[in-house]
C-alpha cells in the first residue's frame, strides 16, 4: 500500500540491500514496510533508542529477538532496555516457572548481544541516559514514550514493541508522528476547575488525574490548564503514565510547566482547540473510584513502583516505614532498577525496607513477570499502571491509595484510605 | 441481501468469519490472552469473548506498547483474529502482521473502515473481507 512515495537516502538504500549485513537488513525491510504503510514522505536520523521488546511474552517474540541477534544485529546509536521477563538473579524467590524464566533469559542475552545498555526499566528518562531537548529518539514503553515527549520536550512517535529495535539497529525512524512539530500541537483543552491546590499537591492526585486524562483524550494530545502547583519528576511521571494505560496518550502538555507549552498559545501553536472539557472534583473522585477494582476480602499485597521507583520514591517511602512492620499477612513490594536499588541501598533506604518486612524486585515488575504466588489474590498500590493491568492480565483485585495509605493498610493488614483531600 | 463496505487495506488479505464489534479501543497487553484468544480486558465491553477465527473490529489500539508482541504470539499460536477492521491505520496491529510475515510468512489481513461504515457494521454477525478490501456482511 503506498499512498506517498517514500524518500530513502543511499546509506538506507545499501541496507536495504544487505550492504551493511543481514541484521540490518531485516531491520531495514520492516522500518521501511511499516513506514509505507504509517505514510511517511522520508526516515530521519534518531540520537537514541529504548527497546521495549525486551517484555516477555512467549515464543514468537524470544525467536524475533534470537534471528536478529544470530544475524549479528548490533544497535548504531546509545540504546536503553525496557524491563525483562525475569528478576535475572531473584526469580528463584518467587513463582516464575523456570521454563519461563529461561525463555526470558534468553530473551535478555539476545537484546543485552546487540550491545543495548542492560539498563531493563522502564523509566529510563530517570537514568543517565536521559534525552535532551529537541533530539529524535525512537523509544517504546507507553510510559517512557509520554514522558520523554511531554516533560523533556525529546520527540518519539509512540512505538510498539518489536518496531523500536529495528529503529535501534538502523539509526533511523520514519519522520512521522510527534518526531515533527506541527503534530506536537494540542487538541483538545482540559480545564481544572475548583481542584483544591491542597489535592493538587498531592501524589495521589495525579495518577488519578492521568486515568481521566487518558480516557478523555483517546489518541489526542491533551493541553491542561488551571494547575496552580508545580508538580515534581515523579508525580509527572505518574500522570504520563496514567493517561498512558486508559489511552492512547503520548505527549500532554501542562500550560506554564512542560517545556513546549509556556502559554496557552504555544501549546495549541496558535490554532483553536477542537474541544474543551471541565475537570472538577466530581470526574475525579470517579476517576479515582475507577482505579479499585473488584476488590473484596483481606489484602494480601501491597505493590509500589510502576513506573519503577526512583530514588527520589525510595527516599519518601523509608520514613513512612522508619520503625514499623508490616502485618503478617500482607507482604510489601517495591519494584525498581537495578541502579535505583543500588543508589537506594547507598543511601539506606533498603535496610529500612527491610526491616518493615518489606521486599524489592528488580529488572521487571510483577506485570511482565509470572510471579506473584497464587494466594495472593487482593492487591493495593499507588500506581495508575499497576491499577489499571492487574486485573486483566494477572487476575487480581486491587485497590487505589496513596503511599502513605498503602503502607497504613500493609501495617494494619487491611485496606485503610484517607478520603479527606477527596471530599 | 447482503450489504458492502469498501475498505482500505493496510495488510490486504481475504479473511472471513463471525463479527466481534466495540466501539472501544483495545490494548492487547493485559486485553488479550494470546493462549486462548479470550478478550480479557476487564474495563471492555467484549471482555470474556473468544476472538479466535474471527473478525474482530475496533477503532484502534489504546495504551501498551506491548499491543504488538501480544498479537504476534497469537498469530504464531493460531489464536488470532481471522482479520482485523479498524477506523485509522493501526500501526501496532500493522506491525504484528508484517513482523509475522518477515518470521513465518502468514500475514493477518488489516482493513480501515470509516467510523460511519464503522458503525453499520455494529449490528452484523457474519462478515466476510476479500483481497482489494471489501467487506460484506
Amino acid at each position: 500500500m503506498k499512498d506517498t512515495e517514500l524518500l530513502l537516502n543511499a546509506k538506507d538504500r545499501e541496507m536495504l540491500a544487505g550492504a551493511h549485513g543481514p541484521a540490518k537488513q531485516m531491520a531495514m525491510r520492516i522500518l521501511i514496510r511499516m513506514s509505507e504503510i504509517a505514510g511517511a514522505k522520508s526516515l530521519l536520523d534518531i540520537e537514541a533508542a529504548h527497546i521495549d521488546s525486551t517484555v516477555y511474552i512467549g515464543e514468537a517474540g524470544l525467536e524475533y529477538a534470537e534471528k536478529l541477534a544470530s544475524l549479528g544485529a548490533k544497535v548504531a546509536v546509545p540504546t536503553t532496555l525496557n524491563v525483562s521477563g525475569v528478576d535475572e538473579h531473584h526469580w528463584q524467590e518467587w513463582s516464575v516457572p523456570p521454563n519461563w524464566a529461561s525463555g526470558a533469559r534468553r530473551q535478555m542475552a539476545a537484546y543485552q548481544s546487540m550491545d543495548a545498555v542492560p539498563t531493563w526499566t522502564c523509566a529510563p528518562y530517570q537514568t543517565e541516559f536521559k534525552p535532551k531537548f529537541g533530539q529524535q529518539i525512537a523509544w517504546g514503553e507507553s510510559n517512557a514514550i509520554v514522558f520523554a515527549n511531554s516533560v523533556i520536550g525529546a520527540r518519539t512517535e509512540r512505538y510498539p514493541d518489536l518496531f523500536d529495535v529495528c529503529c535501534a539497529i538502523t539509526g533511523r525512524a520514519p519522520a512521522i508522528g510527534l518526531h515533527l512539530t506541527e503534530n506536537r500541537a494540542g487538541q483538545l483543552l482540559l480545564n481544572l476547575k475548583n481542584v483544591p491546590a491542597s489535592l493538587q499537591m498531592r501524589d495521589d492526585f495525579y495518577p488519578v488525574l492521568g486515568h481521566w486524562l487518558g480516557k478523555i483524550s483517546g489518541g489526542r494530545v491533551p493541553v491542561v490548564v488551571g494547575l496552580e502547583v508545580k508538580p515534581n519528576e515523579d508525580q509527572l511521571k505518574a500522570l504520563g503514565a496514567g493517561a498512558a494505560c486508559s489511552g492512547a496518550v503520548a505527549m500532554f502538555h501542562l500550560v506554564g510547566i512542560t517545556p513546549e507549552a509556556p502559554t496557552l498559545e504555544a501549546a495549541f501553536q496558535g490554532k483553536q482547540p477542537a474541544e474543551t472539557h471541565e475537570v472538577g472534583m466530581h470526574e475525579l473522585r470517579t476517576a479515582r473510584q475507577d482505579l479499585t477494582h473488584g476488590f473484596s476480602g483481606k489484602l494480601d499485597m501491597v505493590v509500589l513502583g510502576s513506573p519503577h521507583f526512583s530514588l527520589a520514591e525510595f527516599k519518601q517511602l523509608a520514613p513512612l516505614l522508619r520503625g514499623k512492620t508490616r502485618h503478617n499477612n500482607v507482604r510489601f513490594l517495591v519494584t525498581s532498577s537495578r541502579i535505583m536499588a543500588q543508589l537506594a541501598r547507598e543511601a539506606g533506604y533498603m535496610k529500612i525496607i527491610e526491616d518493615f518486612g518489606g521486599q524489592l524486585t528488580v529488572d521487571t515488575c510483577i506485570l511482565t513477570s509470572p510471579m506473584l504466588p497464587a494466594e495472593i489474590h487482593n492487591l493495593m498500590t499507588n500506581s495508575a499502571k499497576f491499577s489499571y493491568y492487574a486485573p486483566g492480565l494477572l487476575n487480581k483485585t486491587i485497590s487505589y491509595g496513596s503511599l502513605e495509605d498503602c503502607v497504613q493498610s500493609a501495617v494494619e493488614g487491611k485496606i485503610i484510605r484517607d478520603e479527606s483531600a477527596w471530599l | 441481501m447482503a450489504l458492502k463496505i469498501q475498505g482500505r487495506a493496510v495488510i490486504p488479505g481475504a479473511a472471513e468469519g463471525k463479527l466481534l464489534a466495540a466501539d472501544q479501543p483495545l490494548s492487547f497487553w493485559g486485553g488479550y490472552d494470546w493462549k486462548t484468544g479470550e478478550i480479557i480486558d476487564r474495563r471492555h465491553s467484549l471482555s470474556g469473548q473468544i476472538a479466535k477465527g474471527k473478525i474482530l473490529a475496533v477503532p484502534f489500539t489504546r495504551g501498551s506498547s506491548t499491543t504488538t508482541a501480544v498479537l504476534l504470539e497469537s498469530i504464531r499460536a493460531g489464536t488470532a483474529p481471522a482479520g482485523i477492521l479498524t477506523t485509522q491505520t493501526d500501526f501496532f496491529f500493522a506491525l504484528a502482521s508484517v513482523v509475522a510475515d518477515e518470521l513465518y510468512s502468514i500475514t493477518l489481513p488489516l482493513i480501515v473502515i470509516s467510523p460511519e461504515d464503522f458503525s453499520r457494521l455494529q449490528l452484523a454477525s457474519w462478515v466476510s473481507v476479500s483481497d482489494d478490501a471489501i467487506i460484506r456482511f
